[in-house]
């Protein structure tokens, strides 16, 4: 029934792995050839290959696993979801229905455990219900403001000795959960009245633009009244960066005209974002002078961190286009912003040509550079995937996206070992792509056993370890406040990358200077094809700035190692 | 200030986890919680007692509503209501404390519903603020056991909290 489900649900692949209390699913699966599955070398990689599909097509991922041990080793990857508003189904078998309570083997209650980070779970309690269950926990997931959905299968419910009549539910309703849509056009005439009187605007714009896919009618509104527009790092791709009026992302490690613009803003319109404090640093000192105008399809997002002045509770593109429809209907003249520009043209300038120093020859590289040059191998338009640590600051900062759900990163977990797998859940989907990972050595070594699932079902990614040799972000954090006491932040006895790849049929390329760079990438990016990996040395002393001052406000940042604002 | 906050929760396994469960999570208080069938079965009603300034009411809110198993919700708090709460107290009755207790629960309008040669068990209903007047007023006589329901609620007049 599940896997007839499945099927019928439109789904093409599901990652998982087995164990006693999901094989009657297993066995279904192997009698049917519509749904594939993906079998992983860890349940954590599942998640993070549904995950990574997930974030590059906006469908919910799915994945299959077996009651205690499968379903915690999935954890971290619902969580990973959860906090970054990710639509993944999660199947987990569990004991049979009389044996649950009695501590049987294998047994968690995997629904009180994940119950914090999951959008709902559901407990099968009967074989009948699984279409409709399973239904609404894709509904669930998928709408709204999207999320994990655990759905708990005890081993009896999928006993195929029992017979049900399956039909699948074209829809299902639930009486306490109808997502909004339409925004309250009252609430939004008070924020284009705002937006055309401001003098010192910016959009600041996230994740919840690319849910909602309305980058479109984002970026005509900017358009539209010539606005600055700033994105989360969730947001990164909704508004193109190669636009003039991109200023680049804020926040903790954000660019210097970002986190100057918004701190200086008088009108901050925020669209599906969460200012979280990451972004807003000290939030009692979180722009002073602007109102702050908040859409989105959560209220519970709105005024959680930072009070909005104009509350909008609904779906980005309406609220956007109703946005629009409304300008369009104005005459009143906007309030100039040649002013705005020029401060803002100011801050630019102030830090062009300064962000960091290319490697002299012979130097060690620096890992910004080996970012730029990805960039003009892969001609900007790569799906690029992240772990965690400073190469994913530098794959931010120095990758610039032009389109919507290109950037895929662990963002507000900030999980290691999120990137191979959600790159190889991506790949599989898109394989006439370039799939780029951005690793270091340390978050690499947290999944890598998922190469043998790379070679096992042919997912040919790019990897390119940015190695430093040390759990670089740590390593930061301790130069800057702990008097460079390096408190086992250094990757003492790593392996020989080059021969750990080979074990795996790989080819692996070693980088040590700027020279050798070019040809390598050459080599890597030639064919979609081939898994090549780039073990990149980089100078392990480099640090990611700007970074903004404990306590202070957005625009209080260190912007390099002797310079600060 | 003090809020009482009531819902119509699906009565479904782990919904009351849920409930319990986010104000854990999100470092809200609870004081009291009350949580019972209703006529629609499948339905139960949940009452907490909490304290918080409007911000935080607002997100306690705003988070119970995201929970798919609350179907509605409403803080009483902001209308006129009716609060009551069920509290029996075993009070320690011998001598001219037997007297004692007899007179101060009549004066609170509350019953004594279980009677041995040393102990009046008493049963009052009232708002929160009552029962605790009346716990203090018997505390010097020796309390030995009090049960509370927690608060339960309706609003008053017209306004119902249905489907
Ligand atoms: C699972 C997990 N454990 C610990 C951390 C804390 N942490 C954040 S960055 C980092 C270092 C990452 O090292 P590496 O992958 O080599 O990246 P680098 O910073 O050197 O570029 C650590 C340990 C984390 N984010 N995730
Ligand atoms: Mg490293």
């Amino acid at each position: 029934m599940i896997a007839r489900f499945l099927k019928d649900e439109g789904v093409e692949y599901i990652y998982g792995y087995p164990g006693g209390a999901a094989l009657h699913i297993y066995d279904a699966l192997f009698r049917q050839d519509d749904v594939k599955h993906i079998l992983v070398r860890h349940e954590q990689a599942a998640t993070h290959m549904a995950d990574g599909y997930a974030r590059a097509s906006g469908k919910p991922g799915v994945v299959l696993v077996t009651s205690g041990p499968g379903a915690t080793n999935a954890v971290t990857g619902i969580a990973t979801a959860y906090m970054d508003s990710i639509p993944m189904v999660v199947l987990c078998g569990q004991v049979a229905s009389h044996l649950i309570g009695e501590d049987a083997f294998q047994e968690t209650d995997i629904v009180g455990v994940t119950r914090p980070i999951v959008k709902h779970s559901f407990s099968i309690r009967h074989p009948s219900d699984i279409p409709t269950v399973l239904k609404k926990a894709f509904y669930i997931a998928s709408s709204g403001r999207p999320g994990p959905v655990v759905v708990d299968i005890p081993k009896d419910m999928t006993a195929p000795t029992e017979r049900y009549e399956y039909v699948y539910p074209r829809k299902v309703k639930l009486r306490s959960y109808s997502p909004v849509s339409r925004g309250h056009t009252g609430q939004i005439r008070k924020a284009v009245e705002l937006l055309m009187s401001a003098r010192r605007p910016v959009i600041f714009a996230g994740g919840g633009v690319i849910t909602g896919r309305a980058s479109e009618a984002l970026t005509a509104l900017a358009h539209r009244l010539n606005l600055p527009v700033i994105t989360s790092l969730m947001g990164l791709g909704a508004f193109p960066q190669n636009d003039p009026q991109s200023l680049g992302w804020p926040g903790m490690h954000g660019s210097y005209e970002s986190n100057m613009a918004m701190h200086n803003s008088d009108l901050v319109l925020g669209v599906g974002v969460r200012f979280d404090d990451r972004v807003t640093n000290n939030v009692n000192r979180f722009c002073p002078d602007a109102r702050i105008v908040h859409i989105d399809v959560d209220p519970s997002s709105i005024s959680k961190t930072v009070h909005a002045d104009v509350p909008i509770v609904g779906a980005a593109d309406h609220v956007l286009n109703e946005m629009l429809n409304q300008i369009g209907q104005r005459t009143e003249a906007q309030e100039s912003l040649d002013e705005w520009w020029e401060m803002i043209n100011a801050w630019r300038a102030e830090r062009r040509g300064k962000l960091y120093e290319p490697a002299a020859s012979g130097e060690p590289l620096k890992p910004q550079q080996v970012v730029e040059a990805v960039h003009r191998a892969t001609h900007g338009d790569a799906y690029v995937v992240t772990d965690v640590g400073q190469h994913q600051m530098f794959a931010a900062q120095y990758y610039k996206f032009n389109q919507p759900n290109r950037w895929i990163s662990s963002s507000g977990l900030g999980t290691m070992g999120y990137g191979l797998p959600a790159a190889m859940g991506i790949k599989l989907n898109y394989p006439d792509e370039h799939v780029v990972l951005f690793t270091g050595e340390g978050s690499f070594q947290m999944m890598m056993q998922e190469l043998s699932t790379c070679k096992q079902f042919g997912i040919p990614v790019k990897i390119v370890n940015l190695n430093n040799a040390s759990l670089g972000m740590v390593r930061q954090w301790q130069d800057l406040n702990y008097k460079s006491r390096h408190a086992h932040s250094y990757m003492e006895s790593l392996p020989d990358f080059e021969k750990l790849i080979g074990a795996y049929g790989f080819k692996a390329i070693t980088v040590n200077t700027a020279d050798e760079l070019e040809p390598a990438l050459e080599e890597a990016f030639r064919s979609k094809d081939e898994l090549v990996f780039l073990d990149i040395h980089v100078d392990p002393r480099e640090h990611v700035y700007p970074m903004q001052v404990p306590q202070g406000a957005m625009c209080d940042m260190l912007l390099s190692k002797t310079e600060r604002t | 200030m003090r809020h009482i906050i009531s819902m119509l929760l699906e009565n479904e396994p782990g919904a009351l986890s849920r409930v319990v469960g986010l104000f854990s999570q999100r470092n809200f208080n609870i004081e009291t919680l009350n949580v019972a069938p209703t006529d629609d079965p499948t339905l139960s009603r949940l009452t907490v007692t909490t304290h918080g300034d409007e911000r935080i009411i607002e997100q306690i809110t705003k988070h119970l509503n995201r929970l798919i198993d609350v179907v509605k919700l409403v803080d009483l708090t902001e209308g006129a209501h009716i609060e009551r709460e069920l509290m029996l107290v075993k009070v320690k009755a011998q001598g001219s404390a037997r007297d004692e207790v007899k007179r101060t629960a009549d004066i609170f309008r509350a019953q004594i519903v279980d009677v041995t040669p040393s102990v009046y068990t008493v049963q009052i209903t009232g708002d929160a603020t009552k029962l605790d007047a009346f716990l203090q007023a018997v505390t010097p006589l020796g309390v030995l056991e009090v049960a509370r329901t927690g608060v339960s609620g309706i609003a008053r007049g017209d306004k119902v909290l249905s489907l």
